[in-house]
């Protein structure tokens, strides 16, 4: 069976450095990605170019063994990728973000999508009005709703306090238990082993950089 | 595979539901609303003071009035159009999400036209009333704005679109839609003057009608390629 996930030969180049090259590997079922690397290695955008909002790179993508651009639709269709600022509406409650992000959701689906991420009681509450962690929280809510097969998460674990870590840490590993893919960026150490996609770790070496699954 | 498949859902919900949640925030967010249309009727109830009382003279620069007003007061509100979903992320998860784009935006510059250039066309007749507008040019001055508000803000996604994401984008966007608006103002307050001449109008009507409808197939392609360039960054 194909991989989900392809990366063949990817390359990107941006303000005249190269961030990354010649990156290839390819992930599926039941795999853990993290993406690690110092900060401006280029994290983020991999998971952009990943998930198709940048088409600055060079390279091939493929999912499921088909060219990323015809086989686009169906990507989309099983992607759940929460990027820096992850579409919290402010003026909107909770539960209305959730039913707006995952129109699928039955109240009571929500109710306990929020539960999960303990914001219980928050639901009436407009998002401008609640903490930057539990804004965060609003948006990782979706990973328990319904959540597709492919996770694609920048920074998931920022501004959320220990115990809240620790569940979201144990959702990750569940969800790849389960037979889903997860790919993230993340300065924390994960409990589980991880395979991991290194962006390099020097500044002053922009042309031996070269990335690959150890 | 234990992962319980996704319910697929259809194109129409998930228009359904950007309506509501736009809907819903513009309600929330009435102040922003009000600018544009206290911005027409302050610009309108300023000619007679500065130009003059006559009725008869302020009757035949009437149309050209109401239309001026109205097109400045759509551009205004344009900038409210993209930018809170484009700062929030919104704007990333509706380029990711499984739905054609262009379907999206459609729904958003529906809501934008309702809360924007419907209430513009709702008010122009009593501006008209106040501006002395001669009896024949009320009927051509409400359909001239209904259909040609629409065009207004179908264009103006695109420029929305495209100066998303710039930080001093405040005098481009006029700038690159404006051009594209002559025809509309031309056509709409030629129209008004028409009728309230008592001549036949139809025909510049039937120009703003064929103009909305080509709008109506581009703009929302051209506005989700303008968008996704400007996500892209």
């Amino acid at each position: 069976m194909a991989p989900w996930l392809e990366a063949k030969m990817l390359g990107c180049e941006r303000d005249d450095r190269q961030l990354f090259d010649q990156l290839s590997f390819a992930v599926g079922e039941g795999d853990i990605v993290r993406i690690a690397g110092p900060n401006g290695a280029g994290k983020s955008t991999l998971l952009r170019i990943l998930v198709g909002l940048s088409s600055s790179y060079s390279g091939d993508l493929y999912w499921q063994g088909q060219p990323m651009g015809r086989a686009r639709y169906d990507f989309l269709d099983n992607l759940l990728y929460l990027g820096h600022s992850p579409g919290v509406k402010a003026n909107l409650t909770a539960e209305e973000n959730l039913a707006w992000n995952c129109q699928q959701a039955s109240r009571t689906e929500i109710f306990e999508a929020l539960e999960s991420v303990g914001l219980r009681g928050y639901e009436d509450i407009q998002t401008s009005s609640l903490s930057a962690g539990q804004h965060r929280r609003v948006a990782l809510a979706r990973l328990y709703l319904h959540p597709p097969k492919v996770w694609i998460l920048d920074e998931p674990f920022t501004a959320i306090d220990k115990a809240g870590v620790g569940r979201l840490e144990q959702t990750v590993i569940n969800h790849a238990q389960q037979g889903g893919l997860v790919v993230l960026t993340t300065h924390h150490d994960l409990a589980v082993p991880v395979k991991t996609i290194d962006l390099g770790s020097s500044d002053f070496k922009p042309t031996e950089r070269e990335g690959g699954i150890e | 595979m234990s992962i319980s498949p996704k319910p697929q859902l259809s194109l129409t919900a998930t228009m359904k539901a950007l309506f509501k949640r736009d809907i819903l925030l513009a309600f929330r967010a009435r102040g922003d609303l009000l600018n544009p249309l206290m911005f027409f009727l302050m610009v309108t109830s300023l000619f007679p003071l500065a130009v003059t009382p006559d009725p008869v003279f302020l009757g035949k620069i009437a149309p050209g009035v109401i239309w001026v007003g109205a097109l400045l007061a759509t551009l205004l509100s344009l900038d409210l159009l993209f930018k809170s979903d484009y700062e929030d992320g919104s704007l990333e998860r509706m380029l990711l999400m499984p739905q054609p784009t262009l379907f999206l935006i459609l729904t958003k510059v529906f809501v934008h036209w309702l809360v924007s250039g419907l209430p513009l066309a709702l008010i122009a007749p009593l501006l008209g009333l106040m501006l002395g507008l001669p009896d024949g040019g009320y009927l051509p001055l409400f359909i001239s704005l209904l259909l040609g508000t629409p065009v207004l803000s179908l264009l103006g996604a695109i420029g929305a679109g495209l100066t998303v994401g710039l930080r001093k984008g405040g005098m481009l966007m006029p700038l690159l839609i404006l051009p594209l608006y002559i025809p509309v103002l031309i056509f709409a307050a030629s129209a008004v003057q028409s009728g309230s001449q008592g001549q036949p109008f139809v025909g510049q009507l039937a120009f703003l009608g064929a103009y909305l409808a080509f709008t109506l197939a581009i703009c929302p392609l051209a506005a989700s390629a303008a968008i996704r360039i400007s996500v892209a960054r």
